[in-house]
């Protein structure tokens, strides 16, 4: 069982600190990113084993909502691969997740979560050894900033509120 | 955990892969683990599901377990996603009721823990299963090919698949930069290891082209823009002025005779400046089409190409009644309407001016290979005499291998042609001035038919072979014999000790690199360059003269350094790549397209976003509607409708949703 999973599963909420490593959710658009990781694979780089991909077609499809959502069920950091400026195989699907992420992060910030955590990277289908490096440094990177544990804070967030709204009823 | 949704039923496989997977993920626990999950009625694991036995199990299953969905972890769904599509459909379901998990490049081969790669895989199969409920059967998508085929760059390469497809009945265009086409191939005298004369069976090809009824050649023309997608691209080509009419121009050449400028006097691009010629010329005898062209940076009827009309214009006199010449022409834009692309633009040599300590520049005698070429060439500007720039007669030659490869401070990669070439030009060099030719190099590399025999001639030639890679060239004598020369200083490795070579005449084999614009040409076709800057093919073993753009092939040395044999074979498979898809008559596209859902508010956000303009407002029921013909399936409108009305087949919010949730599912392990 990952140590985060029984963690969660035992409801704490927050693993123990010596057995936490945090979690990646990758975004990889079809045309570069992702196969910069197929192409990491195949030169058999090695990097940090928890960041989980998920294929889009385009770094243009990724809705906030995404980022987001992934940070709400438990994910430490959210990293977003595109293809570089001027080579987005839809023209430029990069350029408009670019805008949504620079709004994204602000709002983010906000919200009490460090920049850091959510990650938007140019890598080209040439960049194997892009993707190992951006892996292992947003690894450490969180490693060293610990657990965001979003879905506990939304728990306290929510007693906040209950709280609040019981004042103003009582 | 999430509950079972009605009537999904689906087939999990893992996939071992022989060892590449099994080695570090425990497949079966994997699927011991799936079997666990909400919806599988069946998790297997199997040695190579890529197989037909592989395929067929998952068949089997598909009728005999009334599966409605499959999920396969394997390797890279871009290498085998439409093997298992098909099994998928074979079996009875819609092809799109699959999805799946990449648990071999993205897992597998890129950790050492194989606990940890278990978990991943474990986390990367709930994802998928989680997503693979929510797919809908969907239907490929049509659309018709446009039968004629861009071919750009008409070095060999070009000129092979161009009169491939055209003796095949296709339409092309084969649009070259320069005055004629030939690249580099029609520089040379003759050609490893047999050496045959380049000439001889280059230009049979080169007249071939001109006169193909099917091939439309455009030389002096450069694309400047590509629109569109696989099967039905818009090209605008730019055809510069040549001031001469191609059509009217018959390749007397009478103008160039009785040109004002009796001599012939600017530097000759074709003979790598060695030769001179006059404003208008041909760039060589065999050039194709057999037209001349003024250059107007140096013709007197233009002052620095401004058009001034001073000149005599003995040409036009001499041209008489054909009035070919034009002084009033202007460049031209065409349009083109062709359904695939082949991209074969070549090389261009390292410039030696990156290694200093090689004295080109500072030592009139050092020459690069092109020039050398030239030197030896029979019509070339000496014709075939190896005569030096300050007009001596070399009785010592030395050829320096591997200038600019092999290199940490230049190229890393070994150029491929060099050591075969510069053996040759030993060969010629000996044969056409009778001095001593020493070779300096790091390794010789002589891996193709009858290469290494070549090398074995040579040595039987008496040609000195020297293992070390040269220190410098210099003219710095040490001693009395050494005075006047080249000397150059280099440690021979087999011997032991540095060693000083005297020479008259050094040649410094380059080695073969990217274009300079192959930044632009990569951008112009959707293409992908390597991190050595040269086209990246879609899959360097099964898939090299493809790119990830469906339509578009390369071919050549564009690709990456290799001889003629190898270009031409690669032409030839990128014409019956493009031909195999002309001839299909349609393509299928991916039905991963967005469409608008009846919630849509109307605010058109969504309409300035879409590149192929692709999305409009309908006036009438005040929403937007996406043309489907028009939709590449970016899902850029998808990620940014704030009102969630915009679905794209295959990526799907639900979709990803499922995924998110599976990838960071508390469920155990
Ligand atoms: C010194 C030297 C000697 C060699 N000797 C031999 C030999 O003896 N035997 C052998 O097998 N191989 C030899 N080679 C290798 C050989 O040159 C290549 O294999 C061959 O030329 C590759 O052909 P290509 O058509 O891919 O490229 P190229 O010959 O480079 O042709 C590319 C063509 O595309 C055109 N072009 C470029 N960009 C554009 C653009 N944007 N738009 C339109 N047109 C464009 C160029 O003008 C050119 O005509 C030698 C190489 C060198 C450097
Ligand atoms: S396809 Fe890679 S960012 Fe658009």
């Amino acid at each position: 069982m990952n140590p985060t999973d029984k963690a969660a599963a035992a409801g704490t909420g927050t693993p123990p600190a010596a057995e936490w490593t945090p979690r990646i959710v990758a975004f990889f658009c079809n045309w570069c990113t992702y196969t910069a990781a197929d192409l990491a694979g195949v030169s058999r780089l090695k990097y940090s084993p928890n960041v989980r991909v998920i294929r889009l077609m385009c770094s243009g499809r990724v809705d906030p909502q995404f980022i987001l959502d992934a940070l709400s069920k438990g994910a430490d950091g959210v990293l977003i691969g595109g293809c570089h400026p001027g080579d987005c195989h839809y023209v430029e699907g990069n350029y408009k997740m670019l805008r949504r992420f620079r709004l994204l992060r602000r709002m983010l910030s906000d919200m009490g979560i460090e920049p850091e955590r959510v990650r938007l990277e140019w890598i080209s289908a040439a960049e194997g050894d892009k993707v190992k490096l951006v892996i292992n440094e947003m690894s450490a990177q969180l490693s060293a900033l610990g657990p965001l544990n979003l879905p506990g804070k939304a728990k306290g967030w929510d007693a906040e509120l209950t709280a609040e709204r019981e004042a103003v009823h009582a | 955990m999430p509950e079972p949704r009605n009537g999904v039923r689906i087939g999990f496989y893992v996939c071992h892969c022989g060892h590449n997977i099994a080695s570090m993920v425990d497949c079966p626990a994997v699927a011991a683990y799936a079997a666990t999950l909400p919806n599988v009625a069946v998790s297997r694991d199997y040695k190579y599901l890529c197989s037909d036995p592989g395929q067929e199990l998952i068949k089997r299953d598909i009728a005999e377990l009334g599966l409605s969905h499959v999920v396969v972890a394997s390797c890279s769904p871009l290498l085998h996603e439409h093997t298992f599509r098909s099994a998928t459909e074979a079996g009875g379901l819609n092809p799109y009721c699959f999805h799946m998990v990449n648990i071999r490049e993205h897992d597998s081969w890129v950790h050492t823990d194989r606990r940890l790669a278990t978990e991943k895989a474990k986390a990367l199969a709930r994802a998928g299963i989680r997503r693979v409920a929510h797919h809908q059967p969907l239907e490929m998508k049509r659309v018709p090919i446009h039968p004629d085929v861009l071919v750009v760059g008409g070095g060999i390469a070009g000129i092979h698949a161009a009169l491939t497809l055209a003796s095949a009945g296709k339409k092309v265009y084969l649009v070259e930069r320069e005055p004629s086409i030939g690249g580099h191939m029609a520089k040379f005298d003759k050609t490893f290891p047999t050496l045959d004369c380049a000439a001889c069976i280059l230009t049979p090809k080169m007249s071939a082209v001109r006169s193909h009824p099917n091939i439309t050649l455009w030389s002096y023309s450069e694309v400047v823009k590509t629109d569109g997608y696989v099967g039905n691209y818009t090209v605008t080509v730019r055809r510069k002025p040549r001031y001469v009419i191609e059509e009217l121009c018959v390749g007397c050449q009478e103008c160039i005779d009785s040109c004002v400028y009796k001599k012939p006097m600017f530097p000759d691009e074709f003979n790598e400046g060695l030769g001179k010629r006059k404003p208008i010329h041909i760039p060589f005898p065999q050039a194709t089409p057999q037209v001349v062209l003024i250059d107007p940076e140096v013709c007197l009827n233009f002052k620095r190409g401004v058009l001034t009309d001073k000149c005599k214009k003995t040409c036009v006199e001499a041209c008489a009644e054909r009035k070919a010449i034009d002084f009033n022409q202007k460049e031209e834009l065409k349009e083109i309407k062709v359904g695939t692309i082949i991209v074969a633009t070549g090389f261009q040599p390292f410039d030696v001016k990156r290694v200093p300590q090689y004295g080109y520049g500072t030592y009139p005698n050092v020459y690069t290979a092109l020039e050398a070429e030239r030197l030896v060439n029979a019509s070339g500007p000496t014709s075939g005499e190896v005569v030096l720039r300050d007009g001596r007669h070399p009785n010592a030659i030395a050829i320096i291998h591997c200038v600019g490869s092999r290199d940490r401070k230049t190229n890393r990669w070994c150029s491929r042609v060099c050591c075969m070439y510069s053996m040759k030009l030993a060969h010629l060099l000996k044969e056409h001035s009778g001095a001593e030719v020493y070779n300096f190099y790091i390794d010789i590399r002589a891996p193709g038919k009858g290469y290494e025999e070549f090398y074995d001639k040579l040595n039987e030639e008496g040609v000195h072979f020297i293992r070390g890679r040269v220190g410098e060239v210099t003219d710095w004598a040490m001693t009395p014999e050494e005075e006047g020369k080249l000397v150059i200083r280099v440690e021979d490795t087999l011997a032991g000790f540095v060693r000083r070579i005297p020479v008259d005449m050094v040649v410094l084999s380059t080695g073969l690199e990217p274009h300079s614009d192959a930044q632009s040409v990569r951008r112009m076709f959707n293409m992908s360059c390597g991190t050595e800057g040269f086209f990246l093919e879609r899959h360097p073993k099964l898939a090299p003269v493809n790119t990830y753009t469906d339509g578009v092939f390369i071919a050549g040395c564009c690709q990456g350094p290799r001889d003629i044999p190898d270009t031409v074979a690669q032409a030839g498979a990128a014409a019956a790549e493009a031909m195999a898809l002309i001839d299909r008559g349609h393509i299928d596209q991916e039905p991963n397209t967005a469409r608008i859902l009846a919630d849509c508010s109307g605010c058109k956000s969504c309409i300035p976003l879409c590149p192929y303009t692709a999305i409009a407002f309908d006036s009438a029921t005040q929403k937007a509607v996406i043309n489907e013909a028009l939709c590449k399936g970016c899902g850029t409108c998808v990620g940014s409708c704030p009102s969630g009305s915009i679905i794209q087949n295959l990526f799907d919010d639900e979709e990803v949703f499922g995924e998110i949730q599976g990838v960071l599912a508390d469920e155990p392990n």
